[in-house]
């Protein structure tokens, strides 16, 4: 992928404008994930598809081409790494794997809704990670 | 100490599945030289599993079936983790070839994949491991279709990282295929659940005899067989096989075809004796001549197919179909014996075509044969490799004391039980078959010249730790047959047990 950022000034700015509103629309969902609708796959893919519009919008050079897809996959593998490594603390803990009232926390109540905030994190590192990697091997430059 | 393994011992089945499934995302972090060679981590995530199948399979049978509470959610709202004998041994197997085949890739994959692609492959074949012992071990259906996923997408990744682009084709056949059995399979709980209100395996085998006649449950048990059928590669829905296994690296091919159908029957097994009580199969749905038809035909027609191969991988993959079709005759006929069978075959299947697709690796490596032709005298050049392979090929082909004898003959005899005289001549003619096409590869390796151009000894052009494994799996199984009765008394009662005996 070239850069070309003036390739076409509506989709430009309308993507400079949008691209924070997602980021943090996308981060709320994550955040308000076990009380309401939403969660840590919607908040994920909606924050790599806002990676993923600005990769299309204004083009990535090589440097930065080679950096997201080293991040992409540590991102989805790190997701994996914190839902596995709550459900193992709460193990350590005492309680079953996944057992969120085990966790150090106050209360059991506090404890759930902690252990499940971290889940639907780890969910939404694994998501964006995954999809921003679907699209770097799909649409990326073939260097091998 | 005492205090934390005995805290260990409870978390056993859930730490089966994790341990793998955490190894394999810790691969993408580890140091770039280590990465390069990946094999450590993957090496040390199979021992400890194999050390806590071993610890689960002791646990099981001293104290009866063990199940896990996810979450600490009691079934049947949450998801469970039960493990009974049959379960503890399929998860031995599992863990076991597992093994085996990351010390053989450890040595031999290097050669067969290439160094930027190692670490995606150490990653894929843990998920893979963990994927299947999640199958097996899982108390509930909608998990179960979960472990389907996880296991299935690092197979076709697997595939795929062959060296040559036909792995690139076959990868990607292997995935429409396994999509639509998915598919199939997903419908099928969906239609359960819809039906009972559970998922639970427990639970729907107690609700589902209310409503085994309505047109929901019908449908989803043949979806599931459906799904199931591909997965298992069961005639006619196998052609994605022989492509995946022939141009899979042989370490893929080696746990792959010991490992990956065999745990698609055993979930297919447990869907028929066990969400399902074994007399719907029997007289509300007629699948049971279905797959006595289809199993037959596999065995025949794998075993033609594979007499017909000039490449050594792809006869083992088409012997393979004929195998499955053992298996799945032993299961679909249903009478204790037959069962026991097909359950012996299982072990003896997965023991074998490892050891089998290993030599063939050794062979590519040592020698650069590929083709059966390739092989004349390699029985001098290569002598411990054409032995593993000899053993493994005889207990393919069930000659006495071998435990392919034993577990082909419960099948014979179980389908005589059964009233089923015609099935006995294909278990008879597809041994034959068997036999034939081994000798093709055994006859000119033992008796054949050896070319003039080659070396008088080329084993040592084999990484010994390549090796090893080969040879450990032909020991197991042969030791296995020799002494033949414990495994056939645990298997008879495993097979008692699935038939509400």
């Amino acid at each position: 992928m070239n850069r070309r950022p003036a390739d076409n000034p509506v989709a430009a700015t309308v993507s400079a404008l949008l691209i924070p509103f997602m980021q943090i629309y996308a981060l709320y969902l994550i955040a308000h994930g076990d009380l309401g609708p939403g969660g840590g796959f919607q908040g994920g893919a909606i924050f790599a598809a806002s990676l993923i519009l600005r990769a299309i919008v204004f083009g990535l050079d090589r440097e930065e081409e080679r950096r997201l897809d080293n991040i992409a996959g540590l991102l989805a593998a790190s997701g994996v790494l914190v839902y596995g490594g709550i459900g193992l603390l709460c193990m350590l803990r005492g309680g079953a794997f996944l057992e969120y009232p085990a966790l150090p926390f106050a209360d059991p109540k506090t404890a759930y809704h902690l252990g499940i905030y971290g889940i639907e994190i780890g969910v939404g590192l694994a998501v964006a990670g995954a999809m921003l990697l679907l699209f770097m091997k799909t649409a990326g430059s073939r260097d091998d | 100490m005492t205090d934390f393994l005995a805290a260990l011992r409870e978390h056993i089945p859930a730490l089966l599945v994790i341990v793998p499934l955490l190894a394999a995302v810790i691969i993408p972090f580890s140091p770039a030289p280590l990465r390069r060679r990946g094999a450590a981590v993957s090496l040390l995530a199979n021992a400890a599993a194999l050390a806590l199948a071993s610890a689960l399979a002791w646990e099981v049978f001293r104290l009866g079936r063990v199940s896990y509470r996810f979450g600490g959610w009691a079934p049947p709202w949450g998801i469970e983790y039960a493990v009974d004998p049959l379960a503890a041994v399929m998860l031995l197997l599992v863990a076991f070839v597992a093994f085996a085949a990351s010390v053989y890739s450890g040595a031999a994959a290097s050669g067969e994949i290439t160094a930027e692609k190692l670490p995606y492959y150490q990653s894929a074949s843990l998920l893979f491991v963990s994927g299947l012992s999640g199958m097996v071990i899982t108390g509930d259906i909608f998990n179960l279709y979960v472990f389907i996923e996880i296991a299935s997408l690092a197979g076709y990744a697997l595939v795929a990282s062959g060296r040559r682009r036909d792995a690139l084709v076959a990868g990607f056949n292997y995935l429409i295929l396994g999509t639509i059995a998915a598919t199939f399979i997903l419908l099928g709980i969906g239609y359960l659940y819809m039906a009972s209100g559970t998922l639970n395996i427990a639970d729907l085998r107690e609700r589902l005899p209310h409503i085994y006649h309505t047109k929901t449950v019908l449908t989803a048990f043949a979806f599931l067989i459906v799904g199931f059928s591909i997965k298992t590669a069961l005639f006619p829905l196998h052609i994605w096989l022989p492509d995946a296994y022939t141009y899979a690296p042989s370490p893929v091919s080696a746990l792959m075809a010991a490992t990956g159908t065999k745990v698609g029957i055993y979930a297919m097994i447990r869907v028929i004796f066990t969400v399902f009580k074994p007399e719907f199969n029997a007289s509300v749905v007629p699948m049971k001549a279905i797959l006595i038809v289809l199993s037959s035909a596999a065995i025949i027609y794998g075993a033609a197919m594979a007499i017909a191969q000039k490449d050594i991988k792809r006869m083992l993959a088409y012997s393979s179909v004929s195998q499955i079709g053992y298996i799945i005759l032993g299961a679909a006929v249903a009478s204790q014996h037959s069962l026991t069978g097909s359950l012996l075959h299982m072990i003896n299947h997965a023991l074998m075509k490892a050891c089998l697709f290993m030599c063939a690796g050794l062979m590519l490596m040592s020698t650069g044969a590929e083709k059966v032709a390739d092989l004349r005298g390699a029985g001098r050049r290569m002598p411990l490799t054409m032995a593993a392979f000899t053993a493994a090929a005889l207990s393919m082909t069930g000659i006495p004391p071998t435990l392919g004898f034993v577990s082909k003959w419960h099948i014979g005899l179980g389908a005589v039980e059964a009233g089923y005289w015609a099935v006995v001549p294909v278990i008879l003619g597809g041994s034959l078959l068997t036999g034939i096409y081994f000798w093709r590869v055994i006859e000119p390796a033992y008796f054949g010249a050896p070319p003039q151009s080659g070396h008088k000894n080329a084993e040592g052009g084999a990484p010994r730790w390549a090796l090893a494994p080969a040879l450990a799996l032909a020991a197991l199984g042969t030791l296995l047959g020799l002494a033949a009765h414990t495994p056939a008394v645990g298997a008879a009662r495993a097979a008692a047990e699935l038939l509400g005996r």
